[in-house]
């Protein structure tokens, strides 16, 4: 039996299926399938596109203001109309202190926040802002329902009530949730039918599902690639991910103080060999801290290339000698050895810690690689700066900000746990948030890129990319020029493969084939 | 009774809570502010003393005010909704593992050294050492190539087309596997007990006056021996009740069922202390009722164990 519907699996239940409270990823997919923000990247992820507002204007200045024009006739599931009401509602939601959102963060620069009328929302900075813009995507909450509520725990964050494409039908806690697709959607009623996630906790029988085809989609690991291309009845689709894997030095240790050393160690690691031998060639060796499919990511920064020559010839330079003939260096009598660490159970970080730990003792460096739980490793290292280097990752949104990770204010109590501080980095920060001209902001972010490329506060590893394995039977429905219905074969974007997900359709007919 | 239920909950609670990690500093979200962490844990009462937390978790529980921080829903309902299918899969198992291990630890106990006992014997060791979630993948994937049929989870993913015959077999069919392998695990051990127990009875000398009277051996077998070899299986039987409720996070994650076991198991990863404190504290009352069902029991059992 064909069924017009996409099944999904998530590994965890979702937890809240409200979008200022979620934070996990199985809660924020299918919140994006039931609420809309005002704006939502464009499928490259560099501009923004209309959802709830019709159309925005920045006003720039020293106190920039945003104006949104809303949507008019755009109806909540439950039938009622939305209003800037509502998006005054959920704003106030957020920056309600007793509400347990981290999201509130998002929202400290905004001055004032003001209905100008019923489809019309402005919101006042207190200094220009540029990453500002890309928060206004937050799913709108209905303010009619959820007025008189405890937002942390009302039932309305188990049957949610929004705006969007697909309406809530049912959650089976810990089995399955479920949407249908809403037939009064602005943009158009979608294909599918209906939209199922189901809550898989292990990812073994996950493939196994995938097979029998008790699913349609699946995140597929790079050891899974080869096989999974091989399985006629599905399509395999890659894309690098947003976010990258690093090794991250601690600059307050006397050992990584001297730049020369950090580009030695990225000199003597063999990059091209991690991306083969670790994720199966599925990933790309990263060139600093912007994913290379982004337009702030500057294209003649090259990444280091592997030379162990020119990293002996670097330690030579910065002191470190083998003076005792035993295969280490050594300065000052001092050998060079230091403490790798990184979190348990992350297999991808282990395999790269044995490998960085081979290579470095090649040229002479005595390297002890150690796992700790995830949460000691907070607590007890990261946190508190008490650790050599670590093998870590960043996952990242679409906007080039990263004045949390990099910015010299950000180490005693942010994400700047390496301790980086280069005043004209910093100042450049500073500067790409204030900028909202993308063309100017590109020149700053590439500088960045630059400056850190000689910096190497942390050695980039990798990129690596997000794989989607999906049956074969979905296409995509588009109008052609005569605005008949064609169907075309589903394709990959930038934003990811369910960007046009209401364009999604099983047809009757035999299935597509490439 | 009351005194030991109030020194378990206190001693769990400074573990859970002292053990490293925070529910809400545990993503590394660089879009988080430190200023917005601090005040989620002052909503949360994480800034609070730990004795003070301890009292407020009490109290909150009394009062039906505790809610988990995972989803914000109250604890137990979260507890309430999973622990019928928790009972439900332990029972079944329970059910098979005392309908088989003691006439199998009987039947062991009355051809001892035979070749079956032998076998026995071989088997027990073999389910003891299987490692369930390895048992529990070779029989999902025997039987979805044997029978091409979904065993995943506690009902199959399309019923609205079902009747209700149908959604009753369905429920036993997903039933069947993962109860089978639970079950398989406490044969193992039961009927060895049960016959290391039968073997001692029948040496016993009231064993051999009742042969002497001339009774037949299934008499002396099923109602002479049988009743006092199974004091220590009665033993057993106070400590599985705990187990009805929690003890099966494995077949529950393999089995994609929604149970409890899965619930405490996210909930200490997510340090939700609420649910995790409720949960614990479940399975201690559930420990001391198992031991007092037991000696309930002992007494309907033998009657020289009688309370006054």
């Amino acid at each position: 039996m064909k069924v017009n519907q996409l099944v999904e699996s998530s590994i965890g239940d979702a937890s809240f299926l409200n979008p200022i409270l979620a934070q996990d990823s199985a809660s924020s997919d299918i919140n994006g399938l039931v609420f809309n923000g005002l704006i939502k990247y464009d499928k490259n992820l560099q501009g923004f596109v209309g959802e709830l507002a019709e159309s925005w204007k920045v006003k720039e200045g020293p106190e920039p203001e945003i104006t949104f024009s809303l949507r008019k006739g755009v109806l909540w599931h439950d039938g009622k109309e939305f209003t800037a009401e509502d998006v005054k509602f959920t704003y106030d939601k957020i920056m309600d202190e007793k509400t347990n959102t981290v999201r509130r963060s998002d929202y400290e620069l905004v001055k004032k926040a003001e209905i100008l009328n019923p489809y019309a929302f402005k919101v006042t900075y207190r200094q220009p802002f540029s990453p500002g813009l890309s928060t206004w995507g937050m799913g709108i909450l209905p303010k009619h329902l959820l007025e008189n509520q405890d937002i942390n725990t009302t039932s309305f964050n188990r049957r949610p009530i929004g705006t969007g494409p697909f309406r809530f039908v049912e959650w089976v806690t810990d089995e399955r949730i479920t949407v249908e697709a809403n037939p009064k959607y602005f943009d158009g009623k979608p294909h599918l039918d209906r939209i199922i996630y189901r809550i898989i906790p292990d990812p073994s029988l996950t493939e196994m599902e995938l097979l029998t085809r008790g699913i349609d989609a699946y995140p597929v690991w790079p050891f899974e690639f080869q096989r999974m291309k091989e399985v006629p009845f599905l399509n395999v689709y890659s894309q690098p991910s947003l976010g990258y894997t690093y090794i991250g030095y601690n600059l307050k240790n006397p050992l990584f103080q001297d730049k020369r050393v950090r580009q030695a160690m990225t000199y003597a690691i063999n990059r091209e060999e991690i991306v083969q031998y670790v994720l199966y060639g599925l990933g790309v060796v990263a060139n600093g801290p912007f994913p290379p499919q982004f337009w702030y990511s500057n294209p003649h920064v090259k990444p280091l290339p592997y030379e162990p020559a020119k990293a002996r010839q670097l330690l030579a330079e910065a002191g470190w000698k083998d003076t005792n003939g035993d295969g280490i260096l050594e300065k000052d009598g001092k050998p060079f050895s230091f403490k790798l660490i990184t979190n348990s159970g992350n297999e991808t970080r282990r395999d790269v810690g044995v490998l960085v730990q081979r290579a470095l003792k090649e040229i002479g460096i005595d390297v002890k690689f150690e796992f700790y739980e995830w949460s000691v490793f907070l607590k007890n290292f990261i946190n508190v700066k008490a650790f050599d280097a670590c093998i870590l990752g960043w996952g990242l949104s679409p906007d080039p900000d990263a004045y949390q990770i990099w910015h010299s204010s950000q180490i005693e109590k942010g994400f700047n746990f390496v301790s980086y501080r280069n005043p004209e980095v910093d100042r450049l920060w500073e500067d790409g948030r204030r900028e909202y001209d993308t063309e100017k902001r590109k020149a700053i972010y590439w500088r960045i890129n630059e400056l850190m490329a000689e910096d190497q506060p942390y050695t980039f590893l990798y990129v690596p990319l997000g794989i989607t394995a999906l049956q074969k039977k979905f296409v995509l429905v588009e109008k052609d020029s005569y605005g008949r219905e064609i169907y075309r074969p589903i394709k990959i974007e930038k934003a990811g493969l369910t960007y046009d997900l209401i364009k999604w359709y099983v047809p009757g007919t035999p299935v597509l084939e490439k | 009774m009351l005194i030991t239920l109030v020194g378990i909950s206190i001693i769990s609670w400074v573990v859970i809570t002292q053990a490293p990690g925070s529910p809400i500093a545990l993503t590394m979200d660089p879009k988080a502010s430190p200023k917005v962490i601090e005040q989620m844990m002052k909503n949360y009462d994480l800034d609070k003393p730990i004795y003070q937390q301890y009292f407020l978790w009490l109290k909150k529980l009394f009062t039906g005010k505790l809610y988990s921080f995972k989803d914000g829903r109250p604890v137990l309902e979260k507890i309430e909704e999973r622990i019928w299918n928790t009972l439900l899969l332990n029972l079944v198992a329970m059910v098979i593992t005392f309908s088989l291990a003691i006439p199998l630890g009987v039947f062991s106990a009355r051809r001892q050294y035979s070749f079956l006992d032998h076998l026995g014997t071989f088997g027990a060791y073999l389910g003891i050492s299987a490692p369930t979630f390895w048992l529990g993948y070779l029989l999902i994937l025997g039987t979805v190539m044997l029978f091409g049929y979904p065993v995943l989870g506690m009902r199959s993913f399309v019923t609205e087309d079902f009747t209700t015959t149908e959604l009753v077999l369905d429920r036993i069919w997903h039933l069947m596997l993962p109860s089978i392998i639970l079950a398989i695990h406490s044969i193992a051990g039961l009927s060895r007990y049960t016959r290391s127990s039968m073997l001692e009875v029948i040496r016993q000398d009231y064993v051999r006056t009742a042969r002497a009277k001339g009774l037949s051996e299934e008499n002396v077998y099923y109602k002479h021996a049988l009743r006092n070899a199974l004091l220590p299986i009665i033993t057993i039987f106070g400590f599985l009740i705990p187990d009805l409720i929690g003890g099966a996070i494995i077949m529950e994650t393999v089995f994609a069922w929604p149970g409890i076991g899965r619930l405490s198991y996210q909930a200490v990863l997510a340090r939700d202390y609420p649910v995790v404190m409720t949960i614990l504290s479940i399975s201690a009352v559930l420990t001391l009722l198992g031991n007092f069902i037991a000696d309930i029991l002992y007494g309907i059992a033998d009657p020289r164990i009688r309370y006054r």
